[in-house]
């Protein structure tokens, strides 16, 4: 192919840009590929597995050989199509799967092993005895077929998402498509008319409309444009996905400016004008530097003002490919001879072929392309539809450019993602859309209709309908006139031209390097169903997903098994129908903005004492508070050990807090927890296990009887939302006939649990209205009160086995309670404490939280089997007496102590100290580790075989993937103060 | 997939939970003498599940909007909604006035 810009063209601005490192010059308004066509490149790429040369196949989105990688550094993006990208200054792109250089690929001579790397290579090589030989092979493979690379650096651009809502959606600005979005817009609906390429207009922008509509569409209020944005997806409920490349043609986005912006679509009605692609015919090495679909060349020709060769030959079936002759002729370009697989031809199509001086080869196909690494001939064999091409009556055309049609292919796409099978049209050799299973109308060539008048009207009825089934009447503009062109109606199907014994590899899908014998293979092997044929080839499965050959596929499929092609069927269209970046998806939702953060009333308190931070699900947790250069090890044991002998406080706000109120409250929660709660008194709070329905341990938590009829209910940080959807649940679905409200108020109450032996002395300093002696306020006991005069809950509650109280106030006030709670501690040296100091106080007393409340432990499991009533019912209560559950085989929880100063690791394996068998038989994990400052060793909490009955066995927990082994001994796990004598002090 | 939720309308998908299979009923622990329904009762009502092609009634928690739980009575396969209830003792209460209404 020896490309090379018209005279006539239009010159524009001057834009510098390089591929594989050389520089060349294109003009703004260019592709990508028109400026390399005009530059007389015509080696594009080489191909997936036989790394053959590739050049030009298109000029859309349905390109399968022209693929580059664009940018480098963190935007190298690989795989785009160079038929896509709009050129820049500076822009830089490089050529794939290729080593070492484009013109001279070693990986080459797949090309000669052809018939071993057929369809099935893989399994039938690796996937039976050799399989092992898959293991050694595959770095070799993997290097050796693909295509290109991506950057592994983290994306530099910004992504944004929209949503918008409209009566009326277009998807697709060419004749149709405008004429609908024109006719809804007039009749007062507000229209969103969305096309994938830098300008609206689609062919109109080509062919000779006497008033050209695009000139009354304008953005309004009502009317939204939306230039290069491609409707990718349609989902339930009439919602779209589209991605608007905002600064795809910049060399960077514009500040401020994201790269892309992914828009959800929630239209009334849509109107699907999404057009059609040409689909080429196979003939021995179609896939040659040269062979280009025949509207490619128009569009070169007329868009970009390149000519695709000096002698340009056509070969089609139908009359649409003369609408490219003529475009060519009146460009001057030379068209040395037109091969007509049809014996008669229209009449119009008959007058452009005399005119453009061609020869003229009617009954003629092409059977192979010659050349070296691009082409300079065609062979041309006399067809007969029965017999196919002649074996011997060929001859040799020179030509530098073949332009190729075998008819159109509708796009399908979002019709098929939003409606029933497609039809298959005779005439037309098409699929067509199917029933619409939503509200879509399809209209133009994506419904057959290829003629720019009738697609145009077809537009207007279809934009009248839509605007109307929204229930606006219809006000439609005058139709513009459309000339009169040749149209691709009735090709003759033809769909592989070469003769029985014809040379070379014939390419149905270019970019997967499926070859017409692969189709043949399939059929051989049986893999002959079109869900088959397409996994088993690869037919359509690569990045272009088969657009220019999913119809030839099957028409070669059902030739092999002599049924028409609806028989065969068609797959189903799923999206995306072009790629879409994954940043465009994820838009605003990463690193830090992944998920939402909470942050408790008292995160900046932490954050000023240069707390370590970490998070607990989407909460901020201060973890340590490290006292100059501390490790975290030192931290925590210093704080626990604070907490110990005097006073220290913790942050409990992101406990969930549930508010249950009503005059069955009381029931409701007897019904809900597996322990009593109706004798609770008030001014009381109780420890209460949930279950699950199952009979397994779910949630844990203090609730505390405000007043006769009103309860604060405390959850896991984790459960919070679950617990409260469950409670709904309950009161929706299971017992309607209380009468209870439920509240989520984590976020009202700010908590914070003073523990330790001086934490009475500390409360009673500063609060102004409570009695805090053991007496008035024992164990369990709850009061309200102020301090500072903010209202205050103070319940005395302990999770760290020391005499303790939390105190909850109004989030608002969080910071202020906490700063005066710890002024007043200042004479008892305390200290506020991290969630790993929280950790290892209830590790030493044995108490369990998430670790250990893992979704597979029961009550009984946790030692905890006196929380569960015998004598009455509650959620779980049906389920938690079977077998499997009371199993003394089951894991238990037992204590561990470190025999010999080893850190053990938590999820450490429990095994015998003399079982040598490899691995070892586990009888039990390690849950939760700490270093104990009261017992001053390694401690952990587990889960062992029946472990309480293993109490003073000696074990070794082992952690192989670190080759870490200690020695532990099996103990209580009520390490510490085990009668509980300091909480009640 | 939007859900017409009686409450506040029709939402997108993205504000409710799924809440499962809404034809089974929770078994009666006091329906016998013996102490409530029977292990298979419970084993049915906790485990088992049909997974139908087409209609399906089904629990959906409101839990970004109203937080009422909704009967939602589905098509597997199309998606389409029949129609939607509110679960418990709130069904019959009145709707919220619409916005601008009397």
């Amino acid at each position: 192919m020896s490309g090379y810009r018209l005279e006539s063209a239009r010159i524009g601005d001057t834009v510098n840009f390089t591929f594989d490192g050389k520089r060349y010059q294109g003009v703004a308004g260019d592709t990508l590929a028109s400026a390399l066509l005009a530059n007389g490149v015509d080696l594009f790429g080489r191909s997936f597995k036989y790394h053959r040369p590739r050049g030009l196949f298109s000029a859309g989105v349905e390109e399968p050989s022209a693929l580059v990688t664009l940018g480098c550094g963190a935007r190298a993006e690989p795989n785009t199509r160079a038929t896509v990208v709009e050129l820049f200054e500076g822009l830089e792109a490089t050529s794939q799967n290729r080593w070492p250089s484009l013109a001279l690929d070693v990986m080459a001579v797949n090309g000669l092993a052809g018939p071993i790397l057929s369809a099935g290579f893989y399994y039938k090589t690796f996937m039976g005895p050799t399989r092992k030989a898959w293991k050694f092979y595959e770095h070799f493979i993997r290097k050796a077929a693909g295509l290109g690379k991506a950057s592994f650096l983290p994306d530099p651009d910004r992504y944004e998402e929209m949503n918008a809502f409209c009566d009326v959606l277009v998807v697709g600005a060419g004749p149709a498509g405008m004429m609908a979005a024109m006719t809804a817009a007039n009749s007062g609906a507000r229209v969103i008319l969305a096309d994938e390429q830098s300008t609206l207009g689609g062919n109109l922008r080509d062919s000779a409309v006497a008033t050209n509509p695009l000139a009354k569409l304008s953005a309004t209020d009502e009317v939204t444009l939306l230039p290069r944005t491609t409707v990718y997806g349609y989902y339930d409920d009439n919602t779209l996905g589209a991605v608007e490349r905002v600064a795809d043609h910049l060399p960077a986005p514009v500040k401020g400016q994201p790269r892309e912006r992914h828009w959800t679509i929630r239209a009334r009605q849509v109107v699907i004008a999404t057009g059609a692609i040409e689909r080429p015919i196979v003939f021995g090495d179609n896939d040659k530097p040269g062979v280009m679909l025949a509207d490619a060349g128009r569009l070169y020709v007329e868009r970009h003002g390149v000519a695709p060769g000096r002698q340009v030959a056509l070969f089609t079936n139908n009359d649409g490919a003369y609408r490219s002759v003529a475009a060519l002729s009146a460009a001057g370009v030379a068209i040395t001879a037109i091969v007509e697989a049809r014996q008669e031809i229209g009449d119009q199509a008959r007058r452009i072929a005399a005119a453009s001086g061609a020869e003229l080869l009617t009954g003629h196909v092409v059977t192979r392309a010659l050349g070296g690494q691009s082409l300079s001939g065609i062979a041309v064999a006399t067809f007969d539809p029965k017999q196919g091409a002649s074996e011997s009556a060929h001859r040799h055309v020179a030509a530098d450019c073949l332009l190729v049609s075998g008819g159109w292919t509708p796009t399908l796409h979002l019709a098929s993602q939003a409606g029933g099978p497609a039809r298959w049209d005779d005439t037309l050799t098409a699929f067509l859309p199917g029933e619409a299973l939503q509200p879509w109308r399809a209209a133009g060539a994506c419904n057959g209709t290829f003629a720019t008048a009738t697609a145009l009207d077809q537009g207007a009825a279809a934009g009248a309908a839509a605007a109307a089934a929204c229930g606006f009447a219809s006000n439609a503009p005058d139709l513009p006139q459309a000339d009169d062109e040749p149209v691709a109606e009735a090709p003759l199907p033809v769909w592989d031209a070469r003769p029985k014994h014809g040379k070379g590899k014939a390419f149905v899908d270019l970019q997967h390097d499926v070859t017409a014998a692969d189709v043949s293979l399939a059929h051989r092997e049986g893999f002959r169903s079109v869900e088959h044929l397409k996994r088993y080839t690869t037919l359509g499965m690569a990045t272009d997903q088969g657009k220019t050959s999913n119809v030839i596929g099957l028409a070669l499929m059902a030739r092999e098994r002599q049924l028409s092609i609806p028989e065969v069927g068609t797959t189903r269209f799923r999206p995306p129908y072009t790629p879409v970046s994954l940043g465009a998806l994820a838009g605003q939702a990463r690193g830090a903005n992944f998920r939402p953060t909470r942050r408790t009333a008292l995160h900046d308190w932490h954050e000023a004492k240069g707390a370590e931070m970490q998070a607990a699900g989407l909460w901020m947790r201060p973890r340590i508070y490290p006292q100059g250069g501390e490790t975290v090890e030192q931290a925590y044991v210093r704080e626990a050990r604070q907490v110990r002998q005097s006073v220290g406080m913790v942050d409990v706000s992101t406990l969930g807090k549930i508010d249950v109120q009503g005059p069955d409250a009381a029931e409701f929660l007897n019904r809900v927890y597996s322990n009593g709660f109706l004798k609770l008194p008030e001014g009381k709070a109780r420890y209460g296990l949930m279950l699950r329905e199952d009979g397994f341990l779910w949630d844990d938590g203090t609730t505390w009887r405000l007043s006769e009829a009103r309860f604060l209910m405390t959850t896991t940080t984790a459960n919070a939302a679950p617990v409260l959807s469950q409670l709904e649940f309950l009161l929706a679905a299971v017992w309607p006939e209380l009468k209870v409200a439920v509240t989520s108020v984590t976020e009202q109450w700010a908590g914070m649990a003073v523990s330790g032996p001086k934490s009475r002395d500390v409360i009673a300093a500063v609060v102004d209205d409570i009695d805090m002696s053991n007496e008035a306020l024992p164990f369990m006991g709850v009061r309200a009160g102020h301090i500072g005069g903010v209202p205050v809950l103070v319940a005395r509650l302990s999770f760290s086995g020391e005499l303790a109280y939390e105190v909850y106030c109004g989030a608002h006030h969080g910071a202020a309670v906490w700063t005066r709670l710890l002024e007043a501690g200042e004479p008892f040296g305390m200290i506020p404490y991290g969630v790993e100091a929280l950790g290892t106080l209830r590790i030493e007393k044995g108490h369990v939280a998430g670790p250990e409340l893992d979704g597979r432990t029961t009550a009984e499991d946790l030692g905890l089997a006196a929380m569960v009533s015998t004598r009455k019912h509650f959620i779980g209560s049906a389920m938690v007496q079977r077998e499997g559950l009371t199993d003394p085989q089951r894991l238990k929880l037992v204590g561990f102590v470190s025999t010999d100063g080893g850190k053990i690791r938590p999820g450490a394996h429990l095994v015998a100290a003399n079982d040598t068998a490899s691995p070892p038989r586990s009888l039990g994990h390690i849950t939760s580790v700490t270093y104990s400052p009261a017992l001053e060793k390694y401690i952990a909490l587990g889960l062992l075989e029946d472990g309480p009955s293993r109490l003073g066995a000696k074990l070794v927990a082992t952690y192989p993937l670190k080759n870490i082994d200690v020695a532990v001994e099996v103990v209580s796990p009520h390490f510490f103060d085990p009668e509980g004598s300091r909480m009640h002090a | 997939m939007l859900i017409p939720c009686p409450h506040c309308g029709p939402r997108d998908l993205g504000e409710f939970t799924y809440g499962g299979d809404a034809t089974r009923d929770r078994p009666d622990p006091h329906s016998s003498p013996g102490g409530g329904a029977s292990a298979e009762d419970w084993c049915g009502y906790v485990f088992y599940r049909d997974n139908p092609r087409g209609r399906h009634v089904e629990y959906w928690h409101h839990g970004q909007g109203c937080r009422l739980w909704l009967k939602v009575v589905r098509d597997t396969v199309t998606h389409k909604i029949e129609g939607a209830e509110i679960v418990g003792p709130w069904a019959d209460a009145e709707p919220k006035k619409q916005r601008g209404a009397a």
